[in-house]
């Protein structure tokens, strides 16, 4: 491939990895992974514990060096251009990100800082971001006094500010009653349509996968066992749901991932959430 | 590649130089959105200050009026009280600073650092602003202090530029140790541990200072470790603004070694922070 065709896929493809490897000493978190991530697509990581899904999002936001491969996004290399890729993306980690100590108003304006939202635009900005996630009701309260399905929406209105390409979230919707779930997906929903914000998420829940994404990778073991459309992926394996293709690729066998700390970790998160 | 993304690039020194005026810009954005956003939270909770005033009182008015009279402790003041207020606000902010990388590792846990990581602030801007929000907690103590040491008749010298030098002096001085806190924290897996560790370096440094007692009347190896405790040179220069006690030492000196210290500190943090996460 020429230089020039490479640069035009760059453009096209938002995230374009190949050939991704990440090491933590013996253990082989990822292990030569290749996808891409067109503009405007909500596209799906899924895994079982451990799998490397974490790891991926984290070396496409730049909190971690790859061992070996590239990665893009929005065109930008994430160990040359760090910073270009920072301002470009918004990321919302697994654990939450808001500051309980902060009102939710105080939040918005404090990533609208952060992020680097010129001065002028911020107020305006905050407003959009109000309203597209439905926060008006609460935006005095402390972060902490905040609910699980509240704490999502705001971090997800903390992230638009900067009105980033793609937007990252590790799972975005683990611990959430149905109904703060549904309206999460909602509002992404309504960002991809109105913005085109490309959605790049990671979960376990596989029918909030198979209804919400264009295209699925199911990592297993730091590789990726399967990519494709939901609808793909069933006729390849030839089963009735998306769930069934998990348990196919992955071997169905019981999960192993997860130190301590993780799961102290997650459960903590999921307790506080509800 | 866009403009805006050669524009962030410094590949060659020509280029890094012209950079820098938009590296220093974001440099001191990130730190004014990090350092408002540790007023917000002061905002938020003032009873901090006061619980946190209790014990740098009792120092001075249990240990100092205790020892009130004591001429070899009070190091060329008639009261031992006098003596001893700039190191107990130094002290107290010492504690303040030591213990903010608590902050970090509960922002660790709770995923805030990872987030911050992925924005565009320059690490040495969010450790800066976390610094400036140590500084501005020891601000208010300090204030609390000096207001208690009018009260209480306790005889410094009220001049505006000595008692403004001293508090620079003082924020400089926990902006460092807010930096050292929060190196130690990159270091550390668990808040229990950081505790500890928290205990392990205040201490020494709090003793091993001329905060409580003259560096004149220490044993030699105290006197000699004395000496490298950039707090010795904080407390050091408020005493000499405050007080006009200057025990042989030079003022340049104090706010070079604090400020240098600072700088130190502030650059191995934006290295560490980071690995705080993995």
């Amino acid at each position: 491939m020429t230089a020039l065709a490479r640069a035009e896929e760059r453009a096209e493809q938002v995230v374009l990895v190949d050939g991704l490897a990440v090491r933590f000493g013996e253990v082989e978190a990822v292990a030569g992974i290749s996808f891409d991530v067109a503009a405007g697509e909500a596209f799906g990581l899924l895994g079982p514990n451990g799998a490397g899904k974490t790891t991926t999002i984290r070396v496409l936001t730049t909190l971690l060096k790859p061992g070996a491969g590239t990665a893009f996004v929005a065109g930008h290399d994430v160990v040359r251009d760090g910073l270009a890729v920072r301002q470009s993306i918004g990321y919302i980690p697994q654990a939450i990100s808001i500051d309980g100590a902060l009102t939710a108003y105080e939040n918005l304006e404090f990533y609208g800082r952060a992020t680097g939202v010129p001065r002028r635009e911020r107020r305006p900005r905050i407003e959009e971001a109000v309203e597209a996630m439905q926060l008006e009701s609460f935006l005095d309260r402390l972060g902490r006094t905040l609910s699980g399905g509240m704490l999502r929406r705001l971090e997800i209105a903390t992230a638009l500010l900067k009105r980033p390409v793609v937007l990252f979230l590790d799972e975005p919707t683990v611990g959430l009653d149905p109904t703060a779930r549904r309206l999460v997906w909602e509002r992404l929903e309504l960002l991809r349509e109105e913005a085109g914000t490309t959605i790049f998420v990671t979960t376990h829940q596989m029918e909030e996968a198979e209804r919400q994404c264009d295209r699925i990778a199911i990592m297993d073991n730091g590789t990726i066992a399967a990519l494709g459309s939901p609808g793909e992926l069933r006729q390849r394996f030839g089963v009735p749901a998306l769930e069934d293709v998990f348990t196919k690729v992955t071997g169905g066998r019981l999960e192993e991932g997860g130190s301590f700390r993780d799961v102290r970790a997650s459960r903590r998160r999921s307790r506080r959430l509800a | 590649m866009s403009a805006r993304a050669a524009d962030v690039r410094a590949g060659s020194p020509e280029s890094a130089l012209r950079l820098l005026p938009v590296r220093a810009a974001r440099l001191r954005d990130g730190t004014v959105a990090m350092g408002w956003a540790e007023l917000r939270k002061l905002r938020h909770d003032h009873l901090d200050i006061f619980t946190r005033s209790v014990q740098p009182l009792l120092w001075l008015f249990v240990f100092g009026t205790a020892l009130r009279h004591n001429q070899a402790l009070a190091g060329g003041s008639d009261d031992y009280r006098a003596y001893l207020a700039p190191g107990v606000m130094a002290q107290a902010a010492l504690f303040v600073a030591i213990f903010f990388g608590l902050g970090v590792i509960w922002e660790r846990d709770v995923g805030q650092l990872q987030r911050l990581l992925a924005t565009p602030m320059p690490r040495l801007g969010i450790v800066l602003g976390k610094a400036a929000g140590a500084a501005v907690r020891a601000l208010t103590q300090a204030v609390v202090l000096l207001c208690v040491i009018a009260v209480a008749g306790i005889g410094i010298r009220w001049s505006v530029p000595r008692v403004l030098g001293a508090v620079v002096l003082l924020l400089l001085g926990t902006m460092a140790f807010a930096c050292l806190s929060m190196i130690l924290a990159s270091l550390v897996r668990t808040r229990e541990r950081f505790m500890g560790i928290g205990q392990l370096v205040v201490m020494p440094l709090f003793f091993a200072s001329s905060a409580l007692y003259p560096l004149a009347i220490m044993p030699v190896w105290l006197r000699v470790v004395a000496h490298a405790n950039p707090l010795s040179y904080e407390v050091h220069g408020m005493r000499d603004l405050l007080l006009g006690i200057s025990a042989g030492g030079v003022l340049w000196l104090d706010f070079t070694v604090v400020a240098g210290f600072l700088v130190v500190t502030a650059v191995i943090a934006a290295k560490t922070y980071p690995r705080a996460i993995l």
